[in-house]
């Protein structure tokens, strides 16, 4: 009778272990490939080393799919886990480390270190319009005054980050985190920014630097990341649209 | 430094969060009231980035922005949870708490500081927005379920400010025919035992955004007529 109940419960876990891993299968990511918040959330599934399907939106023809997923905002990046979707790029990266919390944790478990790196890649969230829109148009499609001053502040946003960095190899410290995850997406439009705006982000903000090519050393962050070239001809694309050249 | 303390101003939705979270969770607190226009060098020691309320003070350290507070007060005392277990709920909670603030909130004051044709041009946005709150609700007492949650500490401006704003400019923005659910939600939300005792006074609420909307329109006005006469 014993024997016979532990090869009962035997089988009991082993089809829920089988659930268990044929429910955590499906994983698609709707994303674009220069998008900055896209990049965070491969970072984020790379970290965990999870498979997971990437479809390629066009921002200019949204696909069916997309519009359903992220009805209120028709945005990239959508994580959609299982059949269900999950919108908002730092949501998303929460979402992935709350759910495989075993493996490589991105958020620290004290409270209060969470809540500062909360604000933290909230602070990157607030900046990231006027970082790309704002400051890199003016870099990207203006001359003169119009140039320079989006070349200033531009840089002086990145003084800010090294301020914050200061001497610590990650945003969070000791190890890579959700800040990082947030902010480092950028990185691969300094090459951008840097030949339109005529100057080295490593002049200017060398600790933001280091800590760029040292997240960059990751596996997960260099296989996310847009190709800095790709970057660079897409904003050349643009410029031609736009009639620029 | 032990204890929790709380800086506010007499009428911010966004510190009333705060206060709902820590009378939800029972924890005693100190506050202190904040002036804007003179902003106490704690403030700005503890909020150097942004330099706004509200900030919770805890031990000594100081945590900024309302919704990570929520987060914060929610982690450090497990008791009566605001947010969900299930971590695709969690994201779900999340995702209407910042769409209140990115969308319904810049839509809606959108609409207040407007007038006339650009009022009405901005009616459009705010009331698509109300309608996915609206489908949010169903099937629910407040977006929580049964008990009150972090969205509806979130939202909970909207039970409370709408009607003040409302009132102002004339305008009925959240129907009770067009917005049944809302509608219903903003009452049970306004008259919960935990909620009601600490919205500001209303007849001040209303002098304030009846001059800070006045003040708005006249700059609009300067700003628009110096840019024709150039």
């Amino acid at each position: 009778m014993l024997k016979n109940s532990f090869l009962c419960s035997s089988s009991r876990v082993s089809i829920a272990s089988l659930t268990v891993v044929a429910m955590a299968d499906e994983i698609i990511l709707l994303d674009f490939w220069a998008s900055h918040f896209g990049m965070r959330v491969r970072i984020a599934l790379a970290e965990k080393g999870l498979k997971y399907e990437y479809r390629e939106e066009n921002l200019w023809n949204k696909s069916r799919l997309l519009l359903e997923m992220n009805p209120v905002h028709k945005k990239v990046p959508v994580l959609i886990h299982n059949g269900k979707p999950i919108c908002e790029s730092l949501m998303i990266v929460q979402y992935i480390d709350e759910v495989w919390k075993d493996k490589s944790p991105l958020l620290p478990s004290d409270p209060y270190q969470r809540a500062q790196a909360r604000f933290w890649a909230d602070y990157v969230d607030k900046k990231v319009p006027q970082l790309y829109h704002e400051l890199g148009k003016k870099i990207w499609y203006t001359k003169g005054e119009e140039h320079e001053a989006g070349k200033k502040e531009f840089i002086e946003c990145l003084k800010f980050f090294e301020g914050e960095l200061g001497e610590k190899p990650y945003f969070g410290g000791e190890n890579f985190g959700f800040e990082d995850v947030a902010l480092v997406p950028l990185s691969c439009w300094f090459y951008t920014y840097e030949s339109f705006g005529n100057f080295s982000v490593e002049d200017e903000c060398p600790n933001l630097m280091a800590w760029a090519k040292r997240c960059g050393q990751k596996e997960s962050v260099s296989s996310s990341l847009a190709d800095p070239h790709k970057v660079h001809g897409f904003v050349m694309e643009m410029r031609k649209r736009l009639g620029i050249d | 430094m032990v204890g929790v303390k709380l800086f506010r101003t007499w009428s911010s939705p966004f510190a009333l969060r705060a206060v709902w979270a820590l009378k939800i969770k029972g924890i005693d607190y100190e506050t202190i009231f904040e002036d804007l226009s003179n902003k106490s060098p704690s403030l700005l020691q503890y909020n150097p980035v942004y330099k706004k309320v509200p900030v919770l003070v805890h031990n000594g350290k100081p945590i900024a922005e309302s919704l990570i507070i929520l987060e914060y007060i929610d982690e450090t005392w497990k008791h009566a949870p605001l947010l969900p277990e299930d971590p695709h709920e969690r994201a779900t909670a999340r995702f209407w708490a910042k769409f209140g603030d990115d969308k319904v909130l810049t839509s809606i004051w959108s609409v207040f500081i407007k007038q006339g044709k650009e009022q009405e041009e901005a009616m459009v946005p705010a009331l698509e927005n109300l309608k996915f709150l609206e489908e949010e609700l169903k099937g629910k007492k407040f977006f929580g379920g049964e008990t009150i949650g972090f969205v509806d500490l979130a939202l909970g401006w909207l039970g409370n400010l709408i009607s003040i704003l409302e009132e102002i400019v004339g305008l009925k923005v959240v129907d009770g025919e067009k917005f049944p659910l809302l509608s219903a939600w903003m009452q049970d939300f306004a008259d919960a035992p935990i909620i009601k005792d600490n919205w500001p006074p209303r007849d001040r609420m209303i002098v304030k955004f009846q001059a800070l909307r006045d003040a708005t329109i006249a700059a609009a006005a300067a700003a628009a007529a110096a840019a024709t006469s150039k």
